[in-house]
């Protein structure tokens, strides 16, 4: 019968309609801004600096060796190396970022700059709502307001940060130990170059 | 409407005159009309011109114009080391991300005689069917949308899509700039979660394909509007060096699948799809017969994913350096053959790097499949072909 190829398909279009009344699956959009859905674990939109404890300043993991600005397939990364140092998380003075910019505007969340990092310094955000008034300043984001803290970081990825708080804890002590064999040593031989100086995380 | 599996003998008594494109001679009524159909026609999946000439109703000249949508895809490949090519690739055909991000990492596993870990061969074929899966669905969406049904098609489709790229985000973080693979395996592991999460979604799929038949199949109208319109002979499309759904359509058994062993897939059982009328209605019912091919080898793919590593141990990420040497990997995408052509002279970046897109070497042949129709039809056979302008322009 000509015509019933049509009415089945509008009975097919009847049944979702109704369906979408009484069934949850049937109803699949959020009416956004006011319902949202949570971001999944492995979301990632825009990256931040990780610090520990409290001082975003003192804590900084990064210590300015621009792996990441070379690798960023887009370049929106920009850092300037300090001129002292300041001790890191084992107690190594470091060298640590006196400029961070990450262009907001140029960044295609790709994720490279974290898979890069030899340190932990730098993971993803899940934050989405990134739109400003302001298209040149207010896109380009300084180390001040991209350092975020490391509970901030457990809180968003908690899987991936226990990972890397073990990793990391990992280091701590197999460097305290080998600070402690250095010392037992006697002084003749502590001239010898510690072989125990690779960064973490051998990225490289 | 289309043999499974028939043999892919070309008929060679139709071979005389494939060559020349037919000439349509104007009634010689009144003048020819010149259409500059775009680059802002909704119909045109981005920004893409056809230079029309009619006489009247006939499609008596046309003229592709690509470019509007250049990004320099290829020569900043040139200019940067390999791992940050891979982010942009997904830039290419931005609806099949995962399938781009593979063929890019075989031509670089290639060049450096890189193994992959069985695990995340594995995952690659899921997540390249589920991905062949969605775009099939939303490009058969598209396709129904020219033809006049504003919308309701497509919704379907993209409901189904809108689970598949769920699972993409929960895996990769990202929903289509996925930026998964790299050289020697896979970035991250998938959790015994998400392949839970996997299973429940495909189970789910063959009866949304079922709801997807029942609604368009048999419609009158759509057979009304695509058979025996935009009809592509097999010479033709060999010549022309189509491929994918759209050569397959044209009854031509050709599936790189099956004829160039990459991957796993030797391990899967499923059958190629042939057209044997050649017409819009053909690329349709492929694209539908496909899905449900895919489906199964997700089944099976799900059914026997062994443990272990998913990314070589021995893989080298950052600071790639092949040796002077080339290589071409090549994978079935969604819309075709998608191969990358690298160069190496030793150094960190590629000294050639070369895209061979699906969608824009499917694209050269429109006009052969145009000429002498209406205009509304050539419409419909520009989205039966399943173009994503980032891909033809690059």
């Amino acid at each position: 019968m000509l015509g019933e190829g049509i009415l089945k398909g509008l009975a097919e279009t009847a049944k979702n309609f109704a369906g979408s009344f009484v069934s949850a699956e049937r109803m699949t959009t959020v009416q956004y801004p006011e319902e949202r859905i949570a971001p999944v674990e492995a979301a990632r939109v825009f990256p931040f600096l990780v610090y520990d404890g409290a001082d975003w300043e003192a804590g900084m993991r990064c210590v300015a060796c621009q792996i990441c600005e070379k690798e960023c397939p887009p370049k929106c990364i920009y850092i300037e190396k300090s001129k002292d140092k300041k001790p890191d998380a084992l107690g190594k003075p470091q060298f640590y970022p006196a400029k961070f910019d990450i262009d907001v505007s140029v960044c295609m969340s790709c994720q490279i700059c974290v898979e890069v990092c030899p340190f932990e310094a730098i993971k993803m955000d899940n934050e989405f709502e990134l739109a400003t008034d302001d298209r040149f300043g207010g896109l380009l984001q300084d180390r001040k307001q991209l350092a975020k803290s490391n509970e901030y970081y457990h809180t968003i990825h908690p899987t991936e940060a226990a990972e890397v708080d073990a990793r990391l804890a990992a280091e701590k002590t197999k460097a305290a130990a080998d600070a402690a064999a250095k010392a037992a040593r006697p002084p003749a031989q502590a001239a010898t170059p510690a072989p125990a100086q690779k960064p973490a995380g051998g990225g490289e | 409407m289309s043999a499974l599996e028939s043999s892919s003998a070309i008929k060679t008594e139709k071979l005389e005159g494939w060559n020349r494109p037919p000439v349509i001679e104007p009634d010689g009524e009144g003048e020819l009309m010149e259409v500059a159909m775009g680059p802002h026609h909704p119909s045109t999946h981005g920004v893409f011109r056809m230079d029309l000439a009619l006489d009247g109703e006939r499609v008596i000249r046309l003229k592709p114009v690509f470019g509007y949508l250049h990004r320099n895809h290829e020569k900043l490949g040139e200019g940067q080391s390999y791992l940050a090519s891979m982010p942009f690739t997904d830039r290419l055909d931005y609806i099949c991300s995962l399938t781009n991000n593979w063929a890019y990492a075989l031509a670089v596993e290639k060049l450096i005689g890189q193994a992959v870990p069985e695990r995340a061969e594995y995952l690659r074929v899921i997540l390249g069917e589920l991905t062949r899966v969605q775009n099939h669905a939303s490009s058969i969406g598209f396709l129904i949308q020219e033809m006049g049904a504003s919308g309701t098609p497509l919704m379907y489709a993209f409901r189904e899509r809108e689970k598949i790229l769920d699972l993409f985000e929960g895996l990769t973080g990202s929903r289509m700039m996925c930026n998964y693979m790299r050289f020697g395996g896979c970035r991250v592991d998938a959790s015994a979660a998400w392949l839970d999460a996997v299973r429940k979604v495909v189970a789910g799929l063959p009866g949304f394909v079922d709801e997807f038949e029942r609604f368009l199949t048999s419609n009158e109208i759509l057979m009304a509007r695509c058979q025996g319109v935009g009809i592509l002979r097999p010479e033709l499309a060999v010549n022309a060096g189509v491929t994918g759904p759209m050569l397959r359509a044209s009854g031509v058994n050709y599936d790189i699948r099956k004829v160039d062993h990459y991957g796993i897939y030797d391990r899967f059982k499923f059958r190629v799809p042939l057209g044997d009328h050649w017409d819009v209605y053909d690329r349709y019912m492929i694209r539908i017969l496909e899905m449900r091919e895919s489906i199964g080898i997700v089944e099976q793919a799900l059914k026997d994913i062994p443990g272990g590593p998913v990314m070589d141990q021995k893989a080298k990420i950052r600071g790639l350096r092949p040796k002077p040497g080339e290589a071409y990997g090549r994978i079935e995408a969604p819309k075709g053959e998608l191969g990358f052509y690298l160069q190496s002279d030793g150094s960190p970046n590629p000294y050639r790097y070369r895209v061979r897109p699906p969608s824009l070497i499917n694209l050269t042949i429109l006009e052969d499949m145009c000429l002498g129709q209406n205009v509304a039809d050539v419409v419909l056979i520009f989205g039966s072909v399943d173009i994503v302008l980032g891909e033809v322009d690059r």
